[in-house]
């Protein structure tokens, strides 16, 4: 993501003294933030993605290139502002139901099918090799981390009864951390802002919270609904009860929104780090060439940052979903 | 574009591969692996337990051979030391036998000789009588009346050389 910005901005740097007033760094870094319907990778140089839309008409399905600079094509053209700015609308102005295969869809395939090919290829390895032989290398480093889950978060965190819950702390916490790296690669199949993305962590704290409150034994909603407390606290007015209640859908929120505000401001400041060096452009080239320095190296503290981020905000989110569960098969 | 509204699309499509990917790891993916990793645990757990089993064992082998081997040692050293009595005593008994046979030999080699000795002076006092007797009668020339009473006194002569 951020080489693609790069290069943008090395095409517009080129002519950096004429054209850097032109430079919105706001607009530049929601734009990456965003979605789009093309994966672009240098100026000029974009790959067309499906875009697949269901109107009233119908379902339309063509490639994203037909729209390229405000064309419209089918009756549809990208909506340059308003509340769709950036999105596909039609002539009304109103969105279709729109399941495009976009930027971030796609990563999200990439993601998963990288998932699906490792954890698959690893069961198949076990399959062949039985428990007898020890793995090393890939397998290893993969073991280590799926036994780490498995053991000491999963177990650690639910106790008993701790086996139906664990595929699913894995599978997130894998989903999690491969999202949250190849999005510090800034290069075509990494580089979307996917754990960036309010969609992406609302549906794994939906997951979450399903594997919270629907397999929960029935203490568990005895004590949200009629909790130990004295009765003035529950019985005329339910104070307690609804803080309970409410609780119930902050946890999942709190993961919601913790991942995505910690993602997304990684991009920002790394995007806005990049930044600096073409807002310091018509500066003079003294300022730019020592705030160039400072900006990459500040920008390579940030990934090293982000790096860990990533594996943080992964364990954060399992160890968290984890220890909800553990607290409501507590009882 | 407003980053804290979820994309319906993206919503569609991640709710959709995220179920796809979960049920596909959670079914065919995890459970094997975490299957042999705690077949594999249980494993070289049994194995380290033998091994401490088998270390055991050899220890109380050992031990066994040691005690034994003491044993063995302490039934030599009584053998040894009951065999030196006995040496001692056999030597002690055969010097002691040795001792009675050679005084018996002594004693009867004394006696014989004392029997031996006294015949001898019968002897010598029998031929000595006759030789005197002989040359009483040489040197008187005439012959004795009284044999008898002449040998008496001529013993009786000898007594008292």
């Amino acid at each position: 993501m951020r080489a693609i910005i790069i290069y943008i901005i090395c095409a517009l740097g080129f002519a950096a003294p004429i054209r850097a007033e032109e430079l919105n760094v706001s607009k530049l870094i929601f734009e990456h933030l965003g979605d789009s319907y093309e994966w672009h990778i240098a100026k000029g140089l974009a790959i067309p993605l499906p875009c697949i839309l269901i109107g009233e008409e119908g379902v339309d399905v063509f490639m994203s290139d037909k729209l390229e600079h405000g064309a419209t094509y089918k009756g549809y053209h990208i909506a340059e502002e308003g509340d769709y700015e950036g999105k596909i609308v039609n002539a009304a102005g109103e969105r279709p139901f729109d399941i495009s295969i976009t930027k971030n869809v796609l990563e999200l395939f990439i993601v998963c099918i990288l998932l699906c090919s490792v954890v698959l290829g690893l069961a198949r390895w076990y399959k062949k090799n039985g428990f007898k032989k020890a793995p090393g290398g890939f397998v290893g480093m993969m073991e280590a981390v799926i036994n780490f889950i498995d053991k000491d978060v999963a177990k650690e965190s639910i106790g008993h009864g701790y086996e139906k819950f664990s595929p699913y702390l894995m599978t997130v916490f894998l989903f999690i951390l491969t999202s949250n790296l190849l999005g510090l690669i800034p290069i075509f199949p990494g580089g979307a802002n996917l754990t960036g993305n309010i969609a992406v962590t609302l549906t794994c704290a939906v997951s979450a919270f399903i594997a919270i409150n629907c397999f929960a034994p029935k203490g568990y909603y005895k004590s949200i609904f009629w909790p130990d407390v004295p009765i003035f606290l529950k019985a005329p007015i339910p104070i307690l009860p609804t803080i309970e209640f409410i609780g119930v859908f902050t946890k999942p929120f709190s993961l919601t929104v913790r991942l995505f505000a910690n993602i997304m401001a990684g991009h920002i400041i790394i995007l806005a780090l990049t930044s600096v060096v073409f807002v310091t452009a018509k500066m003079g080239a003294g300022m730019c060439a020592s705030m160039t320095a400072v900006s990459v190296l500040f920008c390579i503290f940030m990934n090293c940052l982000e790096l860990l981020v990533a594996f943080i905000q992964a364990y954060v989110f399992t160890i968290l979903t984890a220890n909800f569960i553990g607290l409501a098969h507590d009882e | 574009m407003n980053p804290l509204i979820p994309d319906p699309g993206l919503l569609f499509w991640m709710v959709l591969s995220f179920g796809v990917v979960f049920f596909l790891l959670a079914k065919f993916g995890f459970p094997v692996i975490t299957k042999a990793i705690n077949e594999r645990k249980e494993f070289i757990e049994m194995s380290l337990l033998s091994a401490k089993e088998a270390n055991e064992r050899l220890a109380s082998i050992q031990a066994e051979g040691e005690k034994l081997l003491a044993d063995a040692k302490a039934k030599q050293k009584d053998i040894i030391a009951d065999a030196m009595q006995e040496k001692q005593r056999i030597v002690q008994a055969a010097q002691e036998e040795a001792q009675t046979s050679a005084d018996q030999m002594i004693e009867e080699a004394r006696q014989s000789i004392q029997a031996e000795k006294e015949r001898a002076l019968q002897d010598v006092r029998k031929e000595v009588a006759s030789l005197a007797l002989d040359i009483a009668e040489k040197v008187i020339g005439e012959r004795m009346k009284d044999d008898a009473t002449q040998r008496k006194t001529i013993e009786q002569l000898i007594d008292k050389l």
